[in-house]
């Protein structure tokens, strides 16, 4: 029965997503002194965008924009185990970290020829600002996972988790400082939040990549994104905090990673892409390049 | 006026999730740029309601027009309407366009919004505080819940009675027929 666990996970997941969406809205109300919306706000807004009555198209790769992202980010959930139950492992190999790392990027070289089809400027100034991004918070990302791979001695995620079992102070947070600084870094990127969120600055260029896209389009484009972004959050549990035994234990510790970019995005405001690049190729991958030579040495 | 359909069940849950999501295109061309900020931060805070704003017109489900149209401009906003995706709604807010404000008597603004656009919901006022523009909206939104926000059928049924208004005033007309 591997396969009704496969797509409870995912439903669960994205039910999970959507609720920290909504109040990720609530919190961030409450620090600038609102009430907020309620926390199933986003709920009411996927189920209303998938009820509108019309929806434009403007050619094949168009239609087929979303679903690449949902193929990226469901792909990339199916490699991630979950818990550490028989269940929920998933289809995990030897190497499926490099693989995870390939399909993180899909979803967004698809979605790139699908704004690219919508023929919207803004559409294209926003793709253009999302790769360029890409390519500056991988660098980080990947030399903290290098780390990883030569202390466990293996490029599997099951193997990465086996070997911070045994209390918190084997959690590769603590065991490796110098891989998690740069990685949880490369995570205030990926998530898109106020700092690097570059690619849809609604202020400055229309929401981006999403210009062109409404109805149920939209929607399906929400329902990745919360599948995604909680699907990078199980993958930083499992590299940096050891892993879940149960699914319930996986939820809280998503939610308390997901709680370090939503106040760094309170707090500061955006960068410029320029400024974006500077910064991920400086500090964090000069710290990550020293934890590369450290652990050499050793 | 449309008269009462008897709805199924999906199409109250439709207009359910409408009426509890409103997501704004502000077209502010007159003084209404001003209350909206309010609305929309801490002190008035619209969100609550579910009331954001959205960045491009494909998103949108409101059309809000905060003020006077000239005739320029009400070109850019009849293609920014048709370009929404229905279920589509339009709010006027203030008098300018209601019956022409305070600029009843000039050369180059229309007077009645009605005439060119389907208007769902009227805010009045020169300008309206912010408690009133949300009052509009939370009306709008017990107006979508009963199923009775109709305007952008009426538009479909009735294009080419809105286009005579519009081209009578727009002289050099260049927009495409219907560019939705």
């Amino acid at each position: 029965m591997n396969i009704v666990w496969t797509v409870l996970g995912i439903i669960g997941v994205y039910i999970y997503g959507v609720f920290l969406m909504g109040l990720g809205r609530k919190i961030s109300a409450r620090v600038q002194l609102r009430y907020g919306p309620p926390v199933y706000q986003n709920y009411i807004d996927i189920l209303k965008l998938w009820t509108k009555k019309t929806n434009i198209s403007h050619g094949i790769m168009f239609d087929l924009g979303p679903v690449f992202l949902l193929t990226g980010s469901i792909g990339t959930l199916l490699l991630i185990p979950i818990a550490a139950t028989e269940q929920l492992m998933y289809f995990g190999f030897s190497g499926d970290i490099i693989v995870i790392m390939y399909l993180m990027v899909f979803g967004s070289l698809g979605f790139a020829l699908a704004a690219s089809q919508g023929a919207n400027p803004f559409g294209i100034m926003g793709i253009s600002r999302a790769l360029t991004l890409l390519a500056a918070y991988e660098l980080p990302f990947i030399l903290g996972i290098v780390i990883l791979m030569m202390d466990a001695n293996s490029a599997s995620l099951s193997n990465i988790i086996s070997h911070q079992a045994g209390g918190y102070m084997n959690w590769y947070i603590f065991k490796q400082p110098l891989a998690a600084i740069p990685a949880f870094i490369a995570l205030l990127g990926m998530m898109g939040k106020q700092p690097f969120d570059i690619p849809i600055a609604p202020q400055e260029i229309a929401t981006g990549p999403m210009a062109e896209f409404g109805g149920k389009y939209l929607g399906m484009m929400m329902s990745s994104h919360a599948i995604f972004m909680t699907a990078k959050y199980i993958l930083f549990v499992n590299l940096f905090l050891g892993g879940a035994g149960n699914p319930i234990n996986m939820i809280f510790k998503v939610f308390l990673i997901w709680l370090f970019p939503l106040f760094v995005g309170l707090v500061y405001p955006r960068f410029k892409t320029s400024q974006a690049v500077r910064f991920f190729w400086g500090v964090p991958s000069l710290i990550g390049l020293i934890g590369l030579i450290i652990h050499w040495l050793r | 006026m449309i008269e009462k359909k008897k709805r199924n069940i999906f199409q109250i849950i439709d207009d359910w999730a409408s009426a509890r999501s409103l997501w704004l295109l502000m077209y502010c061309t007159g003084c209404g740029a001003i209350e909206l900020p309010p609305t929309m931060t801490s002190r008035y805070d619209m969100e609550r309601f579910g009331i954001a704003p959205a960045g491009t017109p494909r998103q949108a489900d409101i059309l809000l027009i905060t003020g006077y149209l000239s005739i320029k401009t009400l070109k850019r906003v009849i293609r920014a309407y048709e370009q929404m995706q229905s279920p589509k709604y339009v709010i006027g807010l203030g008098s300018c366009t209601i019956n022409g404000g305070m600029y009843w008597d000039s050369y180059n603004t229309i007077k009645m919004l009605d005439l060119y656009l389907p208007v769902d919901i009227w805010i009045a006022g020169c300008m309206p505080r912010p408690e009133s523009v949300i009052g509009g909206l939370n009306k709008l939104s017990d107006i979508i819940k009963a199923g009775e926000a109709n305007g952008w059928k009426k538009y479909n049924e009735n294009l080419k009675w809105y286009r005579a208004n519009q081209k009578k005033v727009i002289k050099k007309w260049d927009l495409p027929e219907f560019n939705y």
